[in-house]
């Protein structure tokens, strides 16, 4: 029987890396997340003549936990919004680390000095801390992406106190590793209490425009989390998948935060888009005003166009009538690409994803880095719902905020044409001086509203 | 802990570089149904969880353990679903070339 078990947590194994190495490539991704699912089907359904499970309350809690858990996560997964999507990843992973820590707290009230080992207590105890900071903290940062918890927390002393609380939490779990199985369930109770508290603490400053950096974190530390508990229990499928996950959630971490141009420990440790911070340069020019008709007619006339989204488009749910307007341009002979920045959307690929719910092909979609120099070619840049990423003080004022975030080069295109809501700064609450640059128009109004005049605009063409 | 310790760190060790070597080669443009996917792939937590649960012994490891087996089981159907539906999506422009291919 251990040897089925055995077999088919190593095929699990197998699948998953399979599974994330097809999800490399729009081709073969959709079959890559159907392997790694057949993995973990098979994993799981072993698992219910694992020689170590027994009891006929435990199966039913089994079963019971696993339908309930299940249930829910699968209702909220078909339901939620392509928008919504950054937070409710931060829900799932935050399950994944209470889980974790779960695990931890079941192995440690079990502890008695002739069952384990220092080692084995030393890895429960930091897979604990890890599963419950990756826990809470990633319920603070689904409360605040959902918009339940609006402000940024800062307190005097914060960070001193945050370090306080982090050191207690280590020499508790460090009394916990080296007490030989002799765990009082006070001391285990206390750090738990102070492991969460931790992470609650830890992601409350910080703020909505770093989150997915801090959920890509969180999702790494979940994944160590779980191949430490993999040792714990012996179970190289959970080692595996846990570190693979670890690594992979590590480095995916870094290059977001290199996208931002943000190095995760400013993210992590100051507070960013308080005040303004450095001098503001003035602004020269004005701005310019275009109706929709007048921008759709410069359009259709035009052969190359560059489109630039913005998290404010998908907010207005304008990405339906975008891509009928590209459609139609398309058809009269223009060439429409779009340009994606890194961080356009909540987290980097956001944006693809809410432009494929559209229907937009990728292959018309472009990355900062492949499409910057054809700004320089296109007669006219459609900015929509995008703001920080298209700021040129980016470039050119040092005291920015956002100084030396790379940005698309839209304002090098002949026309510019920025679609906004209406006056004011964008997330960061910097000017954006491209509004005042000579080349550009401002078309104001609700994305979606904007968008089909403008495909009513070239509908009347013909 | 059977797995000696050296064996588990040799393990660690390589099942870390196939992550980094893994994502290193990722578009942008898949970043998020990665991290989804990702997210899915630590679900394999729920197993872990089952083994706990399977052997709690008191009502309140029983408890905890129901609580863990609950959450897992969310991380990995949830990371599922999410992920299949953002995949789902992906298409090229030369679309109904093959209907119910992959490309």
């Amino acid at each position: 029987m251990s040897l089925i078990i055995n077999l088919a947590y190593f095929a699990a194994a197998v699948l998953f890396i399979v599974g994330l190495k097809q999800m490399s490539s729009p081709t073969t991704a959709r079959p890559g997340i159907m392997w790694a699912g057949v993995g973990m089907v098979l994993a799981t359904v072993v698992t219910f003549v694992h020689p170590e499970v027994s009891g006929r309350v435990n199966y039913t809690l089994i079963v019971l936990g696993i339908v309930i858990g299940g249930g829910l996560a699968w209702w909220s997964g078909k339901k939620v919004a392509m928008t919504d999507m950054p937070q409710m990843i931060a829900l799932y992973n935050g399950m994944g680390g209470g889980a974790a820590a779960g695990i931890g707290a079941i192995y440690l009230l079990q502890a008695s000095p002739e069952s384990v080992t220092n080692t084995g207590l030393a890895i429960a105890t930091t897979g604990s801390l890890i599963g419950s900071v990756a826990f809470s903290g990633s319920l603070v940062a689904y409360a605040k992406l959902q918009g339940l918890m609006k402000k940024t927390f800062h307190f005097p002393g914060q960070q001193v106190a945050n370090i306080a609380i982090f050191a207690i939490t280590v020499i508790l779990g460090f009394m916990l590793a080296t007490g030989g199985g002799e765990i009082g369930s006070a001391t285990l109770l206390l750090f738990f209490i102070l492991s969460l508290a931790f992470g609650i603490l830890m992601t409350l400053p910080i703020g909505g425009a770093d989150m997915p950096v801090v959920i890509s974190l969180y999702n790494a530390l979940t994944g160590l989390a779980v191949g430490l508990k993999g040792i714990v229990l012996d179970n190289p499928a959970l080692m595996i998948a846990g570190i693979v996950v670890g690594a992979a959630g590590t480095l995916l971490t870094q290059l977001m935060a290199k996208a931002m141009n943000r190095p995760i420990s400013n993210i992590l440790f100051s507070q960013f888009g308080g005040g303004g911070g450095g001098a503001e340069e003035a602004i020269e020019g004005t701005m310019k005003e275009v109706q929709a008709n007048d921008a759709g007619i410069m359009m259709a006339f035009a052969e190359k166009v560059i489109i630039v989204p913005g998290y404010g488009m998908a907010v207005a749910q304008a990405q339906h009538k975008v891509w009928e307007f590209t459609q139609l341009l398309q058809k009269r002979g223009v060439d429409v690409k779009f340009a994606i920045h890194p961080v356009a959307g909540r987290m980097p690929g956001h944006m693809n994803v809410l432009l494929a719910e559209a229907g937009v092909p990728y292959d018309i979609i472009f990355d900062l880095d492949e499409i910057n120099e054809e700004f320089k070619t296109a007669d006219v840049a459609m900015v929509i719902g995008a703001n920080d990423v298209v700021n040129p003080v980016a470039r050119t004022n040092p005291d920015s905020p956002i100084y030396g975030m790379p940005i698309l080069n839209a304002d090098q295109a002949h026309n510019v044409i920025c679609v906004k809501r209406g006056k004011g700064s964008g997330f960061s609450g910097i000017e954006n001086h491209l509004f005042y640059a000579d080349n550009n128009q401002m078309l104001y109004g609700d994305g979606q509203k904007v968008a089909a005049e403008l495909v009513a605009s070239v509908k009347a063409l013909g | 802990m059977t797995i000696e310790g050296f064996i588990a760190l040799y393990i660690f060790m390589l099942a870390a570089f196939t992550g980094y070597e893994i994502i290193s080669k990722v578009p942008v443009i898949l970043h998020t149904p990665l991290m989804s996917g990702s997210n899915f792939v630590h679900g394999i937590v729920l197993v872990g969880t089952m083994v706990a649960l399977g052997q709690a012994t008191t009502p309140l490891e029983q408890a905890i353990g129901f609580v863990a087996v609950i959450l897992a089981a969310g991380n990995a159907v949830g990371g599922y679903v999410v992920t299949e539906r953002m995949l789902e999506m992906f298409k090229t422009s030369k679309k109904d070339d093959k209907k119910g291919d992959n490309a």
